[in-house]
């Protein structure tokens, strides 16, 4: 059967060229990255990490002693979170929203519990905060406004320059997850004004368990894991040297394939829009889109059986269905752009790479036509 | 399909839906929906008077692949069977009949057996066999009711898994104490459910909800 991989917000497949890079640091070359005084095997180790290293500092205008390996978004987002919050006196309130990875919602509900205060910036319609009302909650006590560059689930964009300079003014710290656009766009953390940044590896076509946290200089911030001296002493643990190589290969060869993935995007939300019926798009469209995110709502029809009928026809996609999801309920996404249940229920996102084709998005097409259909049919409403 | 949760007779099924649709003028019709995750599904009857077997049977569903699933095994169960024999299917022999289903999804099964049952009260409503009857608030009624009520943790309803440590009824409120965390990932949902369950029953005023700490 055909494979048609469209969850690619999830995760990626991994390049070619990152697997080969990979490959000797497993077998060959797989010493411990250890000291400057160490044998030779072991400075190979730490002048791979120290080239992936410079390779990802210099994609987003950072100095290499800025940067620290970590295991992935959810472990960056955490050490930027807990790993200010107890090194700046006097600050015990941070701003956010609702519309935030789990990884930014559940650390903060963590410091909630432990006295802070916390500011949720409500999103419009399309996923955009509302930066004046950002700008209102700011308080003497605020330690920063954490946020992500791009909605996973719907790929609203926001404005990161608007942000970082409000928090410039306010002089408070902005950490920003940028998981979903790392190598997408553009990022300058000097021009932005970014504190703190999250990257991922295994979003860009790198392996799993290889992230970065950018921690601009002078930065008070502590380790949220104790034991050894890696990683400028903020992450102790032997570093996963064969992921890191790959994270820093797969920055090294991204480019413009941004553009072209749009391209696609625009085809796939026209063709559904122009042939199925009572749909909704979540999130907004054009340039504030993430380049790779199409997120339908397909009224009358629940978003678990859509996706197991597209999964037996070999595609594969995510849902915001309460029926989906390990907690059985709905995206709180969906719930701060005021999608009710029904829409949430019946949501799909479909999020492409470098590798979807268009044979492979009128396949998809063809496919959800008949399904929607099919299971509209079984369905006791909109009739 | 070796790795799914769901077993290949609930794939099957799900692919395959039997006796789907609407049947005109039906003896008996009851629509289920369940607050826990939004499913819901219309059931049709129709019943031969003299011998009371339903002779057709169809449902619609608007849910997950086991709601569709459980929707088509329970009314090719129920075809052909007698009123009183087609009573006695419940979400056991709905789900061993399918192979079984993945805990969490257990809820979403309960929904079409829940449908099945209504509909035939609607027919034997309609046709006096059977009088709408006010369920009084008292400990069994409340005990009956939140026997329906899963516990998507494990599966079982939370009478049975003794997830409900005590209740009282006191001038029509009924307090629940639940042996669970607050924090638990399902604890909004069981809140909402339990108090959908009780709500038709005559004299309650609210239902309040104490979680452990």
């Amino acid at each position: 059967m055909r494979l048609v991989y469209l969850d690619n917000a999830a995760s990626t497949r991994v390049d070619e060229r990152v697997t080969e890079e990979m490959i000797p640091y497993f077998n060959d070359k797989y010493a411990v990255a250890t000291s400057v005084f160490s044998y030779r095997m072991g400075l190979e180790s730490k002048k791979a990490i120290d080239s992936a290293r410079k390779i990802i500092a210099e994609k987003i205008n950072a100095s290499s002693d800025e940067i620290i390996f970590t295991s992935g978004e959810t472990e960056s987002n955490n050490i930027a979170i807990l790993g200010t919050s107890g090194k700046n006196k006097g600050k015990s309130h941070i701003i956010t929203t609702k519309t935030e990875h789990l990884s930014v919602l559940k650390t903060i509900e963590k410091l909630k519990e432990g006295g802070f205060l916390v500011s949720y910036v409500p999103v419009d319609k399309e996923g955009f905060i509302d930066c004046n009302a950002l700008k209102k909650s700011i308080k003497k006590e605020t330690l920063m406004v954490a946020i992500c560059h791009a909605n996973e689930e719907i790929g609203t964009i926001q404005n990161i320059e608007k942000i970082g300079k409000i928090c410039r003014e306010k002089k408070i710290l902005f950490h920003v997850d940028a998981t979903q656009t790392f190598t997408k766009m553009p990022i300058d953390v000097e021009k932005l004004n970014i504190t703190t940044l999250t990257l991922s590896g295994h979003t860009i076509h790198g392996p799993k368990g290889a992230g970065a946290l950018f921690i601009k200089k002078g930065t008070k911030i502590d380790k949220i894991m104790h034991g050894g001296f890696n990683e400028y002493d903020l992450r102790p643990g032997t570093e996963n040297v064969p992921a890191i190589v790959g994270f820093g290969e797969a920055v090294r060869i991204s480019g413009k394939d941004c553009k072209k993935v749009s391209v696609l995007r625009d085809y796939l939300i026209e063709r559904i829009t122009n042939e199925i019926p009572d749909i909704k798009i979540n999130g907004p469209l054009g340039k504030d889109r993430l380049c790779n995110n199409v997120n339908i709502s397909f009224h009358h029809v629940e978003g678990e059986s859509i996706l197991l009928r597209l999964d037996m026809k070999g595609i594969c996609v995510s849902t915001g269905s309460a029926c989906f999801s390990r907690s059985l309920e709905m995206s709180p996404t969906m719930k701060a752009i005021g999608n009710n249940h029904e829409l949430s229920h019946g949501s799909i996102r479909f999020t492409l790479s470098k590798y979807t084709t268009k044979e492979e998005i009128d396949y998809t097409v063809e496919s959800l036509k008949k399904i929607i259909k099919e299971l509209r049919k079984i369905s006791p409403l909109g009739k | 399909m070796s790795v799914s949760p769901y077993s290949y007779k609930v794939i099957k099924h799900f692919q395959n839906p039997k006796n789907v649709g609407r049947i005109k003028n039906p003896d008996g019709k009851a629509s289920e929906g369940s607050p826990l995750c939004g499913d819901m599904v219309s059931l049709y009857i129709k019943v031969d008077p003299v011998s009371n077997i339903i002779t057709d049977i169809k449902f619609e569903s608007y849910g997950c692949a086991s709601n569709i699933a459980t929707g088509s095994i329970i009314t090719e169960l129920a075809k052909g069977k007698t009123l009183s024999e087609a009573k006695k299917i419940d979400w056991k022999m709905a789900s061993d009949e399918l192979g079984g289903l993945p805990p969490m999804k257990v809820h979403c099964s309960v929904l079409a057996v829940e449908a099945l049952r209504s509909a035939i009260s609607n027919y034997e409503e309609k046709h006096g066999l059977a009088k709408p009857e006010d369920i009084e608030l008292n400990e069994d009624n409340v005990k009956k009711k939140l026997s329906h009520v899963i516990n998507p943790n494990i599966g079982k309803d939370i009478i049975f898994s003794k997830t409900i440590k005590s209740f009282s009824i006191k001038e029509g409120i009924v307090e629940i104490e639940l042996d669970m965390d607050k924090k638990n990932q399902f604890s909004n949902n069981i809140s909402d459910e339990i108090k959908e369950s009780l709500s038709t029953l005559k004299g309650l005023k609210r239902t309040e909800i104490k979680f452990s700490d």
